[in-house]
Formats: C-alpha cells, sequence, structure tokens
C-alpha cells in the first residue's frame, strides 16, 4: 500500500470524527440507525430550524456519514453505517487487542508468581536462613527508583 | 477486570503512540515474559483462535526477533520482526519493528520501560512511527494488526449514540 493511500484514508477519518463531535449530529444518527429520514422528520425532536439540521446535514454527508436517497421530494437521508464503524473502531480495537494480551500476561505472571512461591516455600523448609539472605540482596538489586 | 483500569493508550507527540499499563509481578518476572520466547508465546496470542507458532529472539543489542501468528480456522498468517537496539535487563529494551504485509510504511521503533513499585510494574511502551501521518493512520487504523476487524461493533455503539442523544 502507498503512503498516500493511508493519507487520504486518514484525511477522511478526520472529517468523519470531527462531524461526530456535536451532539446533535451524533442525535441525527442515532435517528438515522433506526431508518431513513426527511430533513423535516430529522429537525421535529430538535429546538433548532431547519436550515441549521440542513447544515449538520452536510458536515454529515461530507464526512460520508449519510447519503441521500432519490425521492425528490422527501430526499431521504439515510446512515452509511460502513463510514460510522471505520471511526468508531479504531481506538476500540486497539484498546480491545492490546487488553485481551494483557490480561493473559496477568494471568501468566500469576502462575510464575504461584510457581515461583512453591520453589521458595520447599526451598524455604530446607535452608531458611541463606534464602532470606538471598533474598535481601535480590529485593536491593530491585529496589523502587533504582532505574 | 484485574488491572485493566491501568491501562491506558495516548497519542504522544506528533510521531508516537504511547501505551501504559500496570502488572502485579516484580518488573523481573514482566522482563522475562517480554524476552523468554516460550512464556512470549503462551500469552501474546492475537485476536481470539490465533496462536503464535514462531517467537524466536535474540536478546542483544543488534540481535532479532521473528515473531509469526497464524489463524487457526483459515490457516492465515502475519509476521513481524525487527532488530534489538538496547536491551537492559530488566528494565528497557529498545527495538525496531516491522511487519511483513505492510499496513504502514517503513518501520517503527519500540522502546519498552519498565518501573517497578512495591512490587508492582508499570509498563510503558512507546511506539516511535516514521511519520505523524503513520501514526495517525496506525491509530485510526480499523484493522488494527490486520486480523483485528470484526464487524459487528456498530450494533453495541449505536445505542450509545441513542442514549447520548436523549441526554444531549
Amino acid at each position: 500500500m502507498e503512503p498516500n493511500g493511508y493519507a487520504s484514508s486518514s484525511t477522511r477519518l478526520d472529517a468523519t470524527f470531527a462531524a461526530l463531535a456535536d451532539p446533535t449530529r451524533r442525535a441525527i444518527l442515532a435517528r438515522l440507525a433506526k431508518g431513513e429520514a426527511s430533513v423535516a422528520e430529522l429537525a421535529e425532536p430538535f429546538a433548532v430550524s431547519q436550515p441549521a439540521i440542513s447544515k449538520h446535514l452536510k458536515v454529515l454527508e461530507r464526512a460520508g456519514l449519510i447519503s441521500h436517497g432519490r425521492d425528490a421530494q422527501r430526499r431521504p437521508r439515510r446512515l452509511e453505517a460502513r463510514a460510522l464503524r471505520d471511526a468508531t473502531q479504531w481506538l476500540e480495537n486497539y484498546r480491545q487487542f492490546w487488553e485481551a494480551q494483557f490480561q493473559r500476561l496477568d494471568s501468566l505472571l500469576d502462575d510464575l508468581q504461584r510457581g515461583k512461591r512453591r520453589k521458595r516455600a520447599v526451598r524455604g523448609i530446607r535452608k531458611a536462613g541463606s534464602l532470606r539472605r538471598a533474598q535481601g540482596r535480590l529485593s536491593t538489586g530491585l529496589a523502587p527508583g533504582s532505574e | 477486570m484485574k488491572n485493566s483500569g491501568t491501562f491506558n493508550i495516548t497519542a504522544h507527540g506528533d510521531r508516537e503512540i504511547v501505551v501504559t499499563r500496570v502488572f502485579d509481578a516484580p518488573r523481573r518476572l514482566v522482563f522475562n515474559a517480554y524476552t523468554q520466547p516460550e512464556l512470549v508465546k503462551s500469552w501474546l496470542l492475537g485476536p481470539p483462535g490465533w496462536s503464535m507458532p514462531v517467537c524466536e529472539i535474540d536478546l542483544r543489542a543488534g540481535g532479532k526477533y521473528r515473531y509469526v501468528w497464524r489463524s487457526d480456522s483459515t490457516g492465515k498468517e502475519m509476521g513481524m520482526g525487527g532488530i534489538y537496539r538496547e536491551v537492559v535487563a530488566p528494565e528497557r529494551i529498545v527495538a525496531t519493528e516491522k511487519f511483513d504485509e505492510a499496513w504502514y510504511p517503513g518501520e517503527a521503533v519500540d522502546t519498552i520501560v519498565l518501573s517497578e513499585k512495591d512490587g508492582r510494574t508499570t509498563l510503558t511502551q512507546t511506539i516511535l512511527y516514521d511519520s505523524r501521518e503513520t501514526r495517525d493512520a496506525v491509530l485510526k487504523s480499523p484493522m488494527q494488526y490486520g486480523m483485528a476487524a470484526s464487524y459487528d461493533r456498530l450494533e453495541k455503539f449505536l445505542p450509545t449514540v441513542g442514549s447520548e442523544a436523549l441526554s444531549a
């Protein structure tokens, strides 16, 4: 893939994020998620004028989040699910991907520590004194703030 | 879930992504979990349904590492690797990273710093990309690591949009 491809998809996503930053526009998307609607129908629940709603619709349309139907009179707007999906997935994907890895790492670290504690307990019975001295040296070497 | 709340991802400066996470273990163990192949293979598995058949690590400055993941259901493989620039056990690793199927241009430099306090370890992983455009594209990529795409989250997102609209 060319760097240009990344840049253009990045620019498109910037427009999408900007469009999603406004609560009225998010509410419009929520309404359209239930099915297509005309400008008048979309303006109804809001305390703003139809021209104001039209402005919001233009922003959403430029961002690729909505499109309008062919019916010349109603020009019903509909949700473009794909653009919305792309925009909302990125950080969530990143976070979920890494959190799943880290939770497995938590379990591994638990197992390692349990194993270590078991070994320590066994050794502790055999030679408690020397182990305590060894642990003392170990914890000094790994003291907080030693980096 | 345990320690999930300590997980944080931020875009830093122009070209970096910074990931932080706390683990309930001394950093020597966390360091081992990041650098011993048999341990790495037990947790760095990718999304559900993937495994990590290849994990080779030559842990020294100038040494190479190579990871390959495989989808159990489709057999699709994805590999990445790089060269260690700095290895300071148990506190610091700097390495380059490059994916076989380049989903971002150039290579990135990964810095892992482990700091320990009261038996707990804070991981700070900084990934430095070639350019701001690349960093932003990586953050925004819906195909995280080329394999995490699942297109069922829209349904989960939309009720959220709806409830925000009601409270707006």
